[in-house]
């Protein structure tokens, strides 16, 4: 009997990692401690020319309050639990993916290609299966939209192997 | 007041008319679709007003800014969607009347109390701007502080969701403005050895990822939502009855969105919230709200129409943004090389009462073409989303890219996205980040300006009325949620 109850314990203690408040603060309170240790790499202003504070002062505040606001936010949330999100549609990854395949592709080989290709992927895999509009939504409009920007506002984009021969 | 004049001189320029025009056909487009709206929008299109002279790129702004608040509640009325946040409260009311077949009723309603709302608010503004500016003249380095401070507390305290989330958020943003050289000693800070990041990260591409880029992550776990769209034949002018049913609310509403637009935090979004509880808190129908009361549209649709012309205030006449909005409207000030201020007021009156007059001129304008076109712009709502975002995603990018033409930007923009749709999903607002970017350098720097002048005594700050009178009302503002609570 005791045996079960401590299991039990155990598992509403381990349910408590799982938690979507409790990852959020992890998350929030692991990249601020980072932050606040580079803070502690920052230049030091000698004495004789510092006006006022250190510049790492003011982010090290920002940062001690970021946390400090986190650890509460996470202990009202034990009484106060969050609603629990939805699992995230495979939709969802599709489109941080071709965020991924964007910057490679626009870094790689070409910014207007990037732009064409995430938005066949995304029109695509969002539902849209005509040919014509995945060729308007991926090519005619980024196109129109390059034209624009390079012609109203005078804007040089990336070189790469498309805006190349633009270029000429 | 001998500058009031000049408020009719849009009037005659015949290329802000023109500006003013399209201002407010993009802000109804704008306002109809969900998930974007005059903050996104207004974004997206800074980096063209890079080719119109200051005062054309403001007014452009803020035609957005007045129509975009008022398109929203078509799409509330129609779909039961709110095109912006601001409308979220028309839904309540809009779409059971428009489910009735009184669809063009509620619209008709909906446009009438948002122009009243809108003018009323242009009309604080025109009084009370000035006002503001004039007292802004008593405040030195250490007010400054207070002030920004007191703004962040407000945000906190009276914006959407939890108050701690709110602070932090709005740290995260101040935090943002401190990446790059240090202004006083040119010390880099969070630089990470990338030559880019030593100018600081940009507002555009912060708000354009916050904002739009996030909307789109949101929208890819909607994919599959099907939208009820009720049909409209005409929009109707209210009737008689109506009116009579209505008008204190209005005005009432009116007052209440204008006062909440001054106070730096969500303008719209709380004014329709709280415009529309007071509406029905002083009905003698309370039990109709939620099923269809043309009082709680109009209570709703004032209110948050009403905050636009509020926020302009602290916005011109201190450079403290009243809403997200009007941060993106102070950052094309600042592109275009106006610095909001009090000085503003004395030596640029033909400029400011321009924006007064065109906002004026919006708010009409809004009204011929959603009191006619209404029905062109509910048919924008069928663009499928498989269509519109990565036509939104190109220019995204590319309006990005264009500030500084920098692929460092785009990343940044698509790195806040993703950080935006984290923070929506877990019930943090990213409206204080953007707040807090803005104000960020503000409260930094006259931090340590003012820590220079007293020599570093902190407790100097509490020697200085108008200062120490901030930080209470800072105080106020902060414990005001846990009095709310304990009631």
């Amino acid at each position: 009997m005791n045996d079960v109850h401590n299991e039990k314990g155990t598992n509403k203690s381990l349910s408590l990692f799982f938690k979507s408040s409790f990852i959020v603060s992890a998350v929030i309170i692991v990249i601020s401690s980072i932050l606040l240790y580079f803070t502690f790499t920052f230049d030091i202003v000698p004495p004789i020319l510092n006006r006022g504070i250190q510049p790492a002062t003011f982010p090290k505040a920002l940062l001690i309050l970021i946390i400090a606001l986190t650890l509460l936010t996470y202990f009202i949330s034990l009484k106060n639990p969050w609603k629990n999100e939805k699992k995230l549609p495979n939709s969802f990854y599709i489109t941080l993916l071709s965020f991924v395949v964007f910057v490679t592709v626009s870094k790689f080989l070409d910014f207007f290609l990037g732009i064409a290709l995430l938005s066949i992927i995304v029109s695509y895999f969002w539902g849209e299966r005509r040919v014509t509009y995945l060729i308007m939504v991926s090519i005619i409009f980024p196109l129109i939209v390059f034209v624009f920007f390079e012609t109203i506002l005078g804007l040089r984009f990336p070189p790469g192997i498309i805006t190349n021969l633009y270029y000429g | 007041m001998e500058n009031l004049g000049l408020i009719f001189a849009p009037l005659f320029s015949y290329k802000l008319l023109i500006v003013l025009f399209f201002g407010t056909i993009f802000g109804l487009i704008l306002g109809v679709l969900p998930g974007l709206g005059p903050t996104t929008g207004g974004a997206l299109i800074l980096p063209f007003t890079m080719t119109l002279d200051p005062l054309s790129a403001i007014v452009l702004l803020t035609a957005i800014y007045c129509a975009g608040t008022y398109g929203g509640a078509i799409t509330a009325i129609l779909i039961n969607t709110p095109g912006t946040p601001a409308a979220a409260a028309t839904c309540l009311d809009g779409y059971p009347l428009a489910q009735k077949g009184e669809a063009g009723r509620a619209l008709g309603m909906a446009t009438v109390s948002s122009v009243i709302g809108g003018i009323a608010s242009v009309v604080v503004l025109i009084f009370f701007a000035p006002l503001l500016a004039n007292l802004a003249y008593e405040f030195g380095q250490p007010e400054y502080f207070a002030l920004a401070i007191f703004g962040l507390t407000m945000l906190a305290s009276i914006g959407e969701g939890s108050p701690i989330k709110n602070l932090i958020a709005g740290a995260f943003g101040i935090l943002i403005s401190t990446v790059g050289k240090d202004f006083m000693t040119s010390i880099d800070r969070f630089t990470f050895g990338i030559n880019e990041l030593t100018e600081g990260i940009g507002f555009i591409p912060v708000v354009v990822g916050l904002f739009a880029i996030s909307e789109m992550l949101t929208q890819s776990t909607l994919i599959n939502q099907i939208f009820n769209r009720v049909a409209l034949k005409a929009v109707k002018l209210p009737s008689i009855d109506d009116y009579k049913k209505t008008w204190k609310t209005i005005i009432r509403s009116s007052g209440i969105g204008s006062f909440i637009g001054v106070l730096p935090a969500e303008g719209g979004t709380v004014a329709s919230l709280i415009g529309y509880a007071e509406a029905k808190r002083w009905s003698k129908k309370p039990e109709d709200f939620g099923k269809g009361s043309i009082e709680g549209i109009a209570g709703a649709e004032a209110a948050n129409n009403a905050a636009t012309g509020g926020a302009m205030v602290p916005t011109l006449a201190l450079g403290i943004p009243g809403s997200a909005t009007t941060a993106v409207i102070l950052t094309g000030l600042i592109i275009h090389g106006v610095r909001p201020g009090p000085d503003l007021f004395r030596e640029q009156p033909e400029f400011l009462y321009g924006i007064f007059g065109s906002m004026l001129i919006a708010n009409i304008l809004f009204f011929v073409l959603g009191f006619f076109g209404a029905k062109i712009f509910a048919r924008i709502t069928l663009v499928p989303n498989k269509l519109l975002w990565p036509m939104i995603f190109a220019v995204s990018v590319c309006g990005t890219y264009s500030l500084n033409q920098s692929i460092i930007d785009v990343w940044l923009m698509l790195l806040f996205g993703v950080i935006g749709f984290f923070m929506r999903r877990y019930g943090f607002s990213v409206v204080p980040v953007i707040i807090g970017l803005i104000l960020g350098e503000l409260v930094e720097g006259t931090l340590r300006q003012s820590l220079v002048i007293f020599d570093g005594n902190w407790l100097m700050f509490l020697q200085r009325p108008i200062a120490l009178t901030f930080f209470v009302l800072s105080l106020i503002a902060l414990s005001f949620p846990l009095i709310k609570r304990s009631k």
